[in-house]
């Protein structure tokens, strides 16, 4: 089964739909509206001719503030037909000082989209709707930013430690108050 | 201050000169050590003593660990300098910083640092534990450098530093410990010097429990 086959079964289950194709590139992708990432999903997992079983990755992607748009990948395998799918969703990011971008989780699907996710909302700052347990996975919890984001400043000091090289390390070792 | 020490090794050495090896005549034995006798002060045999029983705490934080474990293997064999890790910060007499240290690993370094007993010892092994490494720059999640958090006796240069660095390293801490004259804890300073004041104390108390009972 090729792109086009799996296309052309996937778009006539949802007429309403503006699912596009975007086959540019050497892996082409299939571009989905983000409010209904779930739903195709769903679809793409429980349909016996495709029975993609398996979520390799979710990719986020910043466009930075000027493009003013976000993206996430899905890489998806069907392991016993042997065949792969990249699914694309585009969506507006969020302002500064605006609540942060909602994408429908996955997780209820593919147990492995749990942490893919978590990990996406950590470093881009995506909120999964219907996310189970939506924390940071790798930074600490008081971790002020999504770090992965284009216009993401670091902070001054963590911990009293200072964070940027330049500053050296003039403060003073243990007397700082807003040390644990 | 010095001291007759040793007597213990003296003996053992009596034990085996006459076990493993022939007699020797009292100039030859002189000049092998082998006499029996140790001169010394008692600094530098504590000294001697802390250097040759380095133990650091068992600890990795990166791809440095993976150099430092082969350190401990048999090809390095750290074992024979009399350095074992030991499992707990409480037994251990230095600290190797093995690796990047992340800001969410800071606070955990510091506090495994202080719950390691006194005197301590810490290495700096690697590029990012030195200096933030290759994360200097756009690391938003690493430490330049452990010393902005512990204090760093030695750094060991390398990305990571081959085991005869981390070895070299070792040596250059021995030689810090075997050059420097550790004071008492300054807690016992303390006590020495305020201990007129307390016999002072001791007395004015007992002066006012003789008034009581009279």
């Amino acid at each position: 089964m090729n792109f086009q086959e799996i296309t052309e079964l996937v778009v006539p289950q949802f007429p309403d739909l503006a699912i596009e194709t975007d086959t540019k590139n050497p892996q082409p992708a299939l571009v989905v509206p983000v409010q209904q990432v779930a739903v195709i999903c769903q679809f793409l997992y429980e349909d016996e001719r495709l029975y993609f079983d398996h979520l390799a990755c979710i990719t986020s992607i910043d466009n930075g503030p000027a493009a003013a748009t976000m993206e996430l990948i899905y890489n998806l395998t069907s392991i016993p037909y042997q065949v792969d799918l990249t699914l694309k969703t585009i969506f507006p990011r969020n302002p500064e000082g605006a609540p942060l971008p909602v994408a429908p989780t996955v997780s209820h699907i593919w147990r492995t989209a749990d942490w893919h996710e978590r990990e996406a909302f950590d470093l881009m700052g995506i909120h999964f709707e219907g996310h189970p347990d939506l924390r940071r996975i790798l930074l600490p919890e008081d971790w002020d930013g999504h770090p992965l984001r284009r216009d993401f400043v670091v902070q001054d000091r963590y911990h009293g430690i200072y964070v940027r090289y330049e500053d050296g390390n003039s403060a003073p070792l243990s007397t700082d108050a807003d040390r644990i | 201050m010095v001291i007759f020490a040793a007597i213990g090794a003296a003996i053992a050495g009596n034990i085996c000169t006459n076990v493993f090896f022939p007699k020797k005549s009292m100039s030859e034995r002189a000049k092998t050590g082998d006499g029996g006798i140790i001169l010394t002060n008692a600094e530098d045999l504590m000294n001697w003593a802390r250097l040759s029983s380095l133990w650091p705490m068992g600890f990795g934080l990166a791809c440095c660990a993976i150099e430092m474990m082969a350190t401990y293997a048999s090809n390095y064999d750290l074992e024979r300098f009399g350095i074992m890790p030991r499992p707990s910060p409480r037994q251990s007499d230095v600290m190797i910083v093995a690796g990047t240290v992340t800001f969410k690993m800071a606070d955990r370094i510091r506090r495994l640092y202080e719950q390691m007993p006194e005197p301590r010892y810490v290495i700096s092994m690697g590029s990012c534990s030195n200096c933030g490494g290759p994360y200097w720059e756009h690391g938003y999640h690493v430490v330049k450098g452990v010393d902005r958090i512990i204090p760093v006796d030695v750094y060991v240069p390398g990305c990571p530093p081959r085991p005869e660095a981390l070895i070299g390293g070792f040596m250059k801490l021995q030689e810090k410990i075997r050059n420097k004259n550790i004071p008492a804890p300054a807690l016992f300073l303390e006590m020495e010097a305020g201990q007129t004041s307390v016999k002072q104390t001791v007395d004015v108390e007992k002066e006012a429990d003789q008034t009581v009972t009279v």
